[in-house]
C-alpha cells in the first residue's frame, strides 16, 4: 500500500505495509539510517524523530498514522536555528561517546528547546527522561541543552 | 573494495615486537586507499593526500572509549603532522599486520601509547631521509613540523622547505627505521598529546550519519532477524518452516547452531528477509518447539539454595592461602563477618547485536561490530570450516561494548545463514528481547567474609569463602576471583576460598569485570571493619595499605601476558587527593528531616593498571529511593592524559555505569534456564534523572606507564554508593542491586 510522507520537507512516497513503524520505513525504505533501533518499544528514545515538532518513538508508530504531518529526522534536525545550535553544542562539548543514542538525543533536546527556549534544570531532565544513554553522558547532554538554550551553567530556575 | 598495491608503493619492514604487539609494517592490504584515491601509502597506519592531509589509521575497535581519536594523535604527534591535516580511519582487523586488536581491558593505551608513537617517528623519519636525499644534504639539518621537512641549518644559505605530500612518492619507498630506536619527541614539546581533541566522529555522529555496524549497507543484502532457544543449550525440536514462508517477503528460514555457547550447543533458527521488520514479524509464525529438558534445573532460586548449601560446607577450592587465618581470627581482638551477594547482569549495549557478512565461493567477509575480531576469524573458522584467511573483516563503529562484543556469537549465526545463502550480504539484527536473553551476563557470586582486627584496629586477618559460578572446580568465563583481591596481599593470615554453582547460563567480560563485582563487596565489608575499628574507610585503607612499596598484581596478567604491579603509594595518594577534593571529614550522614536521610561514603579499587578513590554524596528518599547528588573522583593511569576530554568522559561515564548497577534495579534471573528480562522496562538502565549533578574528576599524575580508562573508574563507585546509604540511613548495602522499599521509613 502507498502512504505519503512528508520527510524533512521531501514528499516521499512509500509502498509498505501501513503497520510498519516508521523507524523501519526510514532506515529500510528511505534509506534513512540516523535514525536507530534499540528496544522497539518506545523505552529508549533512540528512534526518537519530531512529527509536527512533537518528539515521537518511530518504533511503535505505524507508517500510517505518520501520513501527511512533518516528520523531521537527525539528518535534516539542525536546519532550523533551534536544531543548529543543538548540534553545535553537542559537536563543541564532544557530548557522544559511543553515539548510538545521540540522533535520539538530539531530536529530543531540539523538540524541547523549540517549545521552551529556557528551560529549567528540572524541565530539561524531564523531556530527556525517555532516552537512554548506555554510555551515561547524561551531565554534557545537560550541559549542551543550556548552552544552546544560551543559559549559564547553573542558571537556570 | 581494497586493491593490492604495486609492491613499489609500499615500506615494507619487519614485523617488530613493541610492547608486546606484534606490529608489522607492510601496508598491502590492510590499509589501502579508497577507489579514485591518489593517496600514498607510507605504512599500514598511515596515507598521504595530494593535499597534504593524511589519514590515520586507528587499529583498534571503536565502542566509545576514543580510541579512534586517541590512536591517530599519539601517531599525528610524532609525525609531526597538525591535528588539522588529520583524518582518522579505523583499519580493517588484521592481526598478521596490527598485531593485537581489541577493544577490551583498557589495553590499548598501555600496550599503544610508545608503538603509535614509533610508528608516527618512523614515518617522520623516512621523509626526513627522502628529503635529505632530494636535495643532498644531511639530515641533521632538517627539521619538521605541520607536514612539512625545513632546512634551517647547514651549508645551504637557502632556506628551503617541502611537503610532505610532495615527498610521499619517495618517503615510501625508504626502509622504516628501527621502531625500537627511532628518536621520539620530548613529551615537554607534544603539540597533540594531552590538548583535548573532540571525537573525529562526533560531527557525524551529531548529523546522524551511518557509521554503526546495524548502518551497514551492501547492494544485494538481504535482513535476518533469528530466534534462538530460549534456554541456554536448548536444541530445535521442530518449526514451521512452511508457514514463515508462505508469508509475503520471506526468503528462507535457515536452522542453525550458535557453535559459540562455550557449555555447549546452542540452537537458533534464522528468517531471512527483504526486509528486517517482515522477517521479524515473521516470528511468531515460526512456532519453534525445543527441547530443553535438560535446562530445567537451572533457576536463581536454585542457585542461591545451592550456593546457602555450599557456604554452610567445606570449601571446594583454594584461591589463596598464608599463614593461618583461623588461628588469627580466633586469636584477634575483633572479629566482623558478613555474607556478600550480587546478581547475573546484561551488558544491554544499546546498539543491540548484529552483523553483516557476505559468503562467496569459500571466503567470507565481514561488517563486524565486534570488540575482538581475532576472537570472530576464529570461532568463524572453526563454525563453517574455512582458513583463518579466507575471513575479511571489516570493523564498523560499534554502538556501546562494554565487553559483550568480546563475545563473537552474532558473527557465527550470521556465518551460517550466508553460507545457507551464498552470494547475497546478509545483515543480521537481534532484537532488545534476543539481546537480553542471550547475553554472556557478569556472573553472581557470593561471599561469607570474615575479618579480625588486633588491639589497635588494625587489620590483621580475612577469610572469604566465594561461591561462584562454575563446574568441576573450574569458574565459568569472568566468574574467578585471584589471589590478590584486596586486602589479601597486605595480610599475613588470610584464607580466600572457592565452591561453584553449575549453571547453564553463559558468562563473560562486563566492564571492569570481576572488580565491579569484588570492589563492592570487599570495599563495602571493609567500610564495616573500619567501623568496628573506630575508623573510617580511607583511614583504614590507609593504615591496611602501610608504605609505599610495589608489590607484584598476582596471577592475573593482562592479554598481553604481563602482570601488573600493585603500588601502595599511588593508592594511597589518589585517596589522599579525593578526600581532599570532598573535604572529607569521617563518617558523616543521617537523618535530614521529614524522612530524607543523607550521608556519603567512600570506595578504592585497582583495577586495569588504574588507581581510582572516590567520594559520594546521597539523598535516600522517604520511600527509599537513593539519589547520588554528587561524585569526587581521583584516579592514576600514569604520567600522561593523552586526549584530556575523553579522560573525564570516560571518568564521568564509568561513575555513572557503576551507579546504574546498584541502582538501577538491574537483575537477570533465570528461569527454566532461561534469563526472564525483555527490554528496558525490566532491566533498567540509568536515565538523566538519575545523573548526579555534578562527577567532578582530578587526575594524579605519577611518573609511572599510561594505562587506559575505559573501566577503572568504574568499581569504586559502587562500595561507595553503598557506603554512602549506609551513613545515610544505619543500613547496610549487602545485596545488589539496592531495593528502595527495604530503605523506606
Amino acid at each position: 500500500m502507498a502512504t505519503e510522507l512528508m520527510v524533512n520537507g521531501e514528499k516521499r512516497q512509500v509502498e509498505t505495509d501501513p503497520q510498519k513503524p516508521l523507524l523501519w520505513v526510514l532506515r529500510e525504505d528511505l534509506d534513512m539510517l540516523g535514525t536507530k533501533f534499540g528496544c522497539g518499544m518506545a523505552l529508549c528514545g533512540a528512534c526518537t524523530v519530531m512529527i509536527d515538532g512533537q518528539a515521537v518513538r518511530s518504533c511503535t508508530t505505524p507508517v500510517a498514522t505518520a501520513a501527511g504531518k512533518q516528520i523531521t529526522t537527525i539528518e535534516h534536525v539542525a536546519s532550523t536555528p533551534v536544531g543548529k545550535a543543538v548540534s553545535e553544542a553537542w559537536t563543541e562539548l564532544d557530548v557522544p561517546q559511543c553515539g548510538y543514542c545521540q540522533a535520539g538525543q538530539i531530536v529530543s533536546a531540539t523538540a524541547l528547546l523549540a517549545k521552551t527556549p529556557k528551560p529549567t534544570d528540572q524541565q530539561i531532565d524531564s523531556a530527556m527522561s525517555g532516552n537512554i544513554c548506555r554510555c551515561a553522558t547524561y551531565l554534557r547532554i545537560r550541559k549542551a541543552i543550556k548552552q544552546a538554550a544560551g543559559l549559564e551553567e547553573g542558571a537556570a530556575a | 573494495m581494497n586493491a593490492p598495491l604495486n609492491m613499489n608503493r609500499r615500506a615494507l619492514l619487519k614485523a617488530t615486537l613493541v610492547g608486546g604487539a606484534v606490529l608489522a609494517f607492510d601496508a598491502r592490504f590492510a590499509f589501502a586507499q579508497a577507489p579514485g584515491e591518489k593517496a600514498i601509502i607510507i605504512n599500514a597506519y598511515i596515507r598521504v593526500n595530494p593535499d597534504n592531509s593524511f589519514v590515520i589509521g586507528s587499529k583498534n575497535p571503536e565502542v566509545g572509549q576514543g580510541v579512534i581519536t586517541m590512536l591517530p594523535m599519539l601517531i599525528a604527534e610524532e609525525l609531526d603532522v597538525d591535528w588539522t591535516q588529520v583524518t582518522a580511519e579505523t583499519t580493517i582487523a588484521d592481526e598478521k599486520v596490527y598485531g593485537f586488536q581489541v577493544a577490551g581491558g583498557s589495553f590499548t593505551t598501555p600496550m599503544n601509547y610508545m608503538p603509535m608513537r614509533q610508528i608516527g617517528a618512523a614515518a617522520r623519519q623516512m621523509f626526513i631521509k627522502a628529503a635529505a636525499a632530494r636535495w643532498g644534504v644531511p639530515e641533521d639539518t632538517l627539521t619538521t613540523s605541520g607536514g612539512r621537512v625545513s632546512q634551517t641549518s647547514g651549508s645551504t644559505t637557502a632556506k628551503r622547505s617541502v611537503t610532505y605530500a610532495e615527498l610521499a612518492a619517495e618517503a615510501a619507498k625508504i626502509a622504516a627505521p628501527d621502531l625500537k630506536t627511532v628518536p621520539l619527541k620530548d613529551p615537554a614539546t607534544f603539540k597533540i598529546i594531552g590538548q583535548s581533541k573532540i571525537g573525529v566522529d562526533t560531527p557525524a555522529i551529531v548529523a546522524g550519519k551511518p557509521l554503526f555496524g546495524i548502518d551497514v549497507k551492501k547492494p544485494g543484502m538481504l535482513h535476518a532477524a533469528i530466534e534462538a532457544c530460549p534456554a541456554y543449550g536448548g536444541t530445535l525440536t521442530s518449526f514451521d518452516a512452511d508457514a514463515v514462508k508462505a508469508l509475503p517477503g520471506i526468503i528462507a528460514v535457515v536452522p542453525l547452531n550458535s557453535g559459540y555457547n562455550p557449555k555447549g550447543p546452542h540452537d537458533a533458527v534464522a528468517i531471512v528477509a527483504e526486509s528486517w521488520w517482515v522477517a521479524n514479524q515473521a516470528r511468531s509464525a515460526l512456532k519453534p518447539v525445543w527441547n530443553t529438558e535438560a535446562q530445567k534445573r537451572f533457576s536463581s532460586a536454585a542457585f542461591k539454595a545451592s550456593a546457602e548449601a555450599k557456604m554452610a560446607a567445606a570449601p571446594e577450592g583454594s584461591v589463596h592461602k598464608a599463614g593461618d587465618a583461623a588461628k588469627a581470627l580466633a586469636s584477634a581482638a575483633k572479629t566482623v563477618t558478613a555474607r556478600y551477594d550480587y546478581p547475573y547482569i546484561a551488558h544491554a549495549t544499546l546498539e543491540p547485536q548484529n552483523c553483516t557478512a557476505h559468503f562467496e565461493n569459500g571466503k567470507i567477509e565481514f561488517w563486524a561490530p565486534t570488540q575482538l575480531p581475532a576472537d570472530g576469524r576464529k570461532v568463524v573458522s572453526e563454525a563453517l570450516g574455512i582458513a583463518p584467511d579466507a575471513i575479511t573483516i571489516h570493523m564498523t563503529r560499534i554502538g556501546g561494548g562494554f565487553g559483550r562484543r568480546l563475545m563473537n556469537d552474532y558473527m557465527v549465526q550470521v556465518a551460517q545463514i550466508a553460507k545457507a545463502l551464498p552470494g547475497r550480504p546478509i545483515k543480521l539484527i537481534w532484537t532488545r528481547t534476543d539481546d537480553l536473553r542471550h547475553d554472556f551476563f557478569r556472573p553472581g557470586g557470593w561471599h561469607d567474609l570474615k575479618a579480625g582486627l588486633d588491639g589497635e584496629g588494625k587489620l590483621v586477618a580475612l577469610a572469604d569463602h566465594f561461591i561462584t559460578y562454575g563446574k568441576d572446580s573450574k569458574p565459568d568465563t569472568g566468574a574467578a576471583m585471584t589471589a590478590t583481591e584486596f586486602p589479601a596481599p597486605m595480610l599475613s593470615d588470610v584464607d580466600l576460598s572457592v565452591s561453584y554453582v553449575e549453571s547453564n547460563v553463559p558468562t563473560g567480560y562486563l566492564r571492569a569485570p570481576s572488580s565491579n563485582a569484588l570492589a563492592f563487596v570487599f570495599q563495602s565489608f571493609l567500610d564495616e571493619v573500619a567501623l568496628a575499628a573506630g575508623t573510617d574507610l580511607p583511614e583504614l585503607m590507609r593504615r591496611t595499605l602501610g608504605e609505599a612499596r610495589v608489590m607484584k598484581h598476582g596471577n592475573r596478567p593482562g592479554m598481553d601476558g604481563s602482570v601488573p604491579e600493585f603500588n601502595t603509594g599511588r593508592a594511597r595518594a589518589v585517596i589522599d587527593k579525593v578526600c581532599q577534593m570532598a573535604g572529607w571529614t569521617g563518617r558523616s550522614g543521617g537523618d535530614a528531616g521529614n524522612g530524607v536521610r543523607k550521608g556519603r561514603g567512600f570506595g578504592f579499587y585497582y583495577s586495569h593498571r588504574g588507581y581510582f578513590a572516590e567520594v559520594v554524596d546521597v539523598t535516600v528518599a522517604k520511600n527509599g529511593k537513593v539519589s547520588v547528588d554528587k561524585v569526587w573522583v581521583a584516579g592514576d593511569v600514569g604520567r600522561q592524559i593523552i586526549n584530556p576530554i575523553n579522560a573525564l568522559h570516560q571518568a564521568q561515564g564509568s561513575v555513572i555505569d557503576g551507579l546504574g548497577q546498584i541502582l538501577s534495579g538491574q537483575k537477570i534471573e533465570i528461569r527454566d534456564g532461561a534469563a526472564n528480562r525483555t527490554n528496558f522496562h525490566d532491566y533498567p538502565l540509568p536515565r538523566i534523572g538519575d545523573a548526579p549533578a555534578d562527577v567532578v574528576v582530578e587526575w594524579v599524575v605519577s611518573d609511572n606507564d599510561t594505562t587506559g580508562l575505559g573501566e577503572p573508574a568504574l568499581p569504586p563507585v559502587i562500595p561507595a554508593i553503598a557506603n554512602a546509604i549506609f551513613a545515610a540511613t544505619g543500613k547496610r548495602i549487602r545485596s545488589l542491586p539496592v531495593v528502595p522499599a527495604e530503605l523506606a521509613v
